[in-house]
């Protein structure tokens, strides 16, 4: 039912996929995620929409090999099925005209953050990008992204390209260089936080897609619990996107490791199933 | 109920004379009611197992024996969809078994769920003439019911009314719980054609993701869920109705009416402080993971925390599931904290005994006003307040008050919050002009479950916030009735 039609790496450990899901291709707007799950007894995660396609009916997922199922997506080929997909799910981002947006994507965070530049874009902003990772070959969708910028700014860690540096450095040089009205910024959440303290100083308006455990994805469960402004929100039915200088990441942070010791667990009984 | 099947069961047919007339009312109330059958507690910890097994053939003839087929069959006013309590007991006593289902079914489409998560001590069986006027044990209704049902399952003869969507005319259950499965079932009998939409990847709802193996081995679901199948009704999973299409796609998509049975699905939680840590969860996610998600079971994905020292915050139904469930994984301590004493306890009596065989605490009189953690922020430890009764409060159950300088700590690995669920946002967040309550539930017109929005009908804990089971089949059944005299005017 949800074949994956098309496939490609995009770094060592990231994959595209894009899969048949016709429904979902034609309501889905930038910000909203679906839930997977591989195999009957595959857990549920969930996954940012990072494109979509109505017209050949597939949505576009973008996945960084870490645990169990993300291993399983990414052993996947073209033609193979994935067991369930649900969604749209989550608000969409609400698209202004904010004037000038600033976009920081760190890692795989560039998926997510995609969809919102080009729909920020098209709603006549200025866009200026800074795509972040450790290296070279973990930058990804630069192509698309410098579609839909009007400036692209790379950093990574060990400066095997674009710059060298952390991406709240090349964030503060260009806003001390112009006027920002408005901030996005998604990737790890550590990454998010110092983004976020960044523009808090600067009284920049901030956005954060958050990540967080899920199994429902609708509300249901409470897994993704995040404090936002002191109080707690569901990043499921509430998100995935609030302001970024009131999100409590330390807690995030704390709660995305929560499952650490069973997901290693799972992982081993994975890996070693596999090599057998 | 039919004209037909209501004949065919009256109190004066010539048969139930007879067997009245059989058996002197002393000789019928002077045996003691049957105990169900249970499995072993030591064994009920090693595994899933349901814990009540279910009676004999020769166990549910005797206790029908003790039904005295009263003239004012009370007990039918304390069953929400009134089943003819006494009509299908006195069949069970002649052995019709297989009628007795027909007669049941005719006001309730899932006897063998009923039989099994009814609250029947505080219904039927609360309403039965030895309860109430004779201070003995009530007839056994829900362990009869649960009987007859099985016994139709297993003989390879259920009865599947013959319907095939006669009418061409399309209606959507939102949610495949118990109230969209009610719902569906009367809709398809009465010629509708039917799709259920569910949002997850399973269908049953609650009594999937939430009721234990234990307590509703989810076959008996499965089974009720494909002789709908059979009855023509088509599922849809992964679909969210609002999400996936809208309820405008839908209606263009010819769906003429709607039925949302989508459920209480938010976990509430306490607001205290530490309530965020790892290890604290809700008995939703708890739950899911465990009974949906197979987590623990030996192929799973899915992980869950085992703790050594689980606390489960409540006493209802939801909670004796959680903490039992913890005490199959494992957990050394498995503790009801509970703020009020046993008597105000919402869970069934059945439910908490069980708890008790299999070894679980109970810390009544006591609730948490704070969590710590560990340097990995994974809960260790809880700080509990002593609690005492105070006067009734709005619900008629004494209020329990704090009672000063009593705070102290326990250790706990993993904490189950378990104190009540509202309604699910996602259909309201879908209809902005749907109108809905101040605690998110669908607002209904007064006697019936027509929304505020013409053809949209409501029911289950959509619309009641949080209740049982068999309420939510009621509505269903009642919607399907509503959505008929609907279409048929429209």
């Amino acid at each position: 039912m949800y074949q994956i039609v098309t496939k490609r790496n995009l770094s060592d450990n990231v994959v595209e996929i894009e899969v048949e899901a016709p429904l979902i291709a034609r309501k889905r707007k930038a910000g909203h995620f679906v839930i997977l799950r591989i195999g009957n007894q595959g857990e549920r995660i969930p996954l940012t929409i990072a494109k979509a396609d109505p017209g050949r009916g597939t949505i576009t997922l973008i996945i960084q090999r870490v645990g169990v199922t993300s291993h399983k997506v990414a052993a996947l080929q073209a033609g193979d099925e994935i067991t369930d997909v649900v969604g749209p799910l989550g608000h969409p981002t609400h698209i202004e005209r904010a004037g000038t947006v600033l976009c920081a994507g760190g890692g795989v965070g560039v998926a997510p953050l995609l969809p919102i530049v080009e729909a920020m874009h098209l709603a006549g902003n200025r866009i200026i990008s800074v795509l972040a990772a450790r290296s070279k070959e973990l930058i990804i969708l630069e192509p698309e992204i410098r579609a839909h910028s009007d400036e692209v700014v790379i950093m990574t860690d060990d400066g095997s390209y674009g710059r060298k540096g952390l991406v709240t450095h090349g964030m503060e040089e260009i806003i001390n260089s112009e006027k920002i009205d408005m901030a996005l910024t998604i990737g790890p959440a550590i990454m998010m936080k110092y983004t976020s303290i960044l523009t808090a100083k600067y009284n920049i308006p901030t956005m954060a897609s958050l990540n967080a455990i899920m199994v429902d994805g609708t509300g249901m469960c409470g897994a993704c619990r995040v404090s936002v402004g002191g109080k707690t929100r569901f990043v499921c039915v509430d998100g995935p996107e609030f302001n970024a200088h009131e999100v409590d990441f330390d807690e995030l942070l704390m709660r995305l490791g929560g499952y650490k010791e069973e997901e290693r667990l799972l992982y081993q009984r994975y890996m070693e199933g596999n090599l057998i | 109920m039919t004209d037909n099947d209501s004949k065919l069961n009256s109190r004066d047919q010539a048969w139930r004379i007879a067997l009245r007339q059989a058996v002197k009312p002393r000789e019928r109330s002077s045996a003691n009611r049957i105990r169900m059958p249970e499995a072993d507690p030591d064994e009920r910890r090693r595994g899933y197992i349901e814990v009540n097994r279910g009676l004999t053939e020769e166990m549910a003839r005797t206790e029908a024996r003790r039904c005295l087929d009263c003239l004012n069959p009370t007990c039918i006013t304390g069953c929400p969809v009134e089943i003819d309590i006494p009509g299908f007991i006195k069949c069970v006593e002649t052995g019709d078994f297989l009628q007795a289902s027909r007669i049941i079914k005719a006001a309730n489409a899932f006897p063998a769920v009923c039989g099994r998560v009814c609250p029947q001590e505080v219904q039927c069986e609360a309403k039965c003439l030895y309860a109430e006027k004779m201070h003995r044990e009530p007839v056994a209704i829900g362990y009869l019911e649960r009987f007859v049902a099985d016994y139709e399952m297993n003989s390879g003869k259920i009865y599947i009314p013959e319907t095939a969507c006669s009418n061409n005319t399309k209606v959507a259950v939102v949610g495949s719980g118990p109230a969209g499965l009610a719902a569906a079932g009367d809709l398809a009998r009465l010629g509708y054609c039917v799709t259920v939409f569910e949002a997850l990847h399973d269908f049953g709802g609650v009594l999937k993701y939430g009721i234990p193996e234990f307590r509703l081995p989810n076959n008996i679901v499965d089974t009720e869920i494909g002789n709908l199948k059979k009855m023509g009704v088509e599922f849809v999973k992964n679909f969210i109705v609002g999400k996936t299409l809208s309820f405008k796609d839908l209606e263009e998509m010819d769906f003429r009416a709607f039925f949302v049975g989508s459920g209480a699905g938010l976990p509430n939680f306490m607001n205290i402080p530490g309530e965020n840590f790892n290890g604290v969860l809700s008995a939703n996610e708890y739950l899911t993971r465990v009974n949906l998600m197979g987590a623990s079971k030996e192929n799973s994905d899915t992980p869950v925390y085992l703790g050594r020292n689980v606390a489960v915050i409540g006493g209802g139904n939801t909670a004796m599931d959680s903490v039992r469930t913890a005490r199959r994984l494992g957990a050394e301590r498995a503790m009801i904290i509970y703020r009020r004493s046993f008597d105000e306890m919402p869970a069934r009596k059945e439910e908490i005994k069980h708890a008790m065989e299999e070894g679980i605490e109970f810390l009544n009189l006591n609730s948490p006003v704070e969590y710590l953690a560990d340097e990995k922020g994974h809960v260790n430890k809880i700080r509990l307040q002593k609690m005492v009764l105070g006067e009734p409060d709005s619900s008629g159950r004494r209020k329990p008050v704090p009672l000063k300088d009593s705070e102290y700590l326990i250790d706990s690995d993993l904490v189950i919050v378990s104190i009540g669920v509202s309604p699910n946002p996602l259909i309201a967040q879908s209809l902005p002009e749907l109108k809905v309550s101040k605690w998110g539930t669908i607002d209904i017109r007064d006697g019936s479950l027509q929304s505020s929005i013409i053809g949209l009908f409501a029911g289950g804990d959509i619309v009641r916030g949080g209740a049982t089971v068999i309420l939510a089949m009621g509505d269903g059944r009642r919607a399907a009735r509503e959505i008929h005299e609907y279409l048929k005017g429209s």
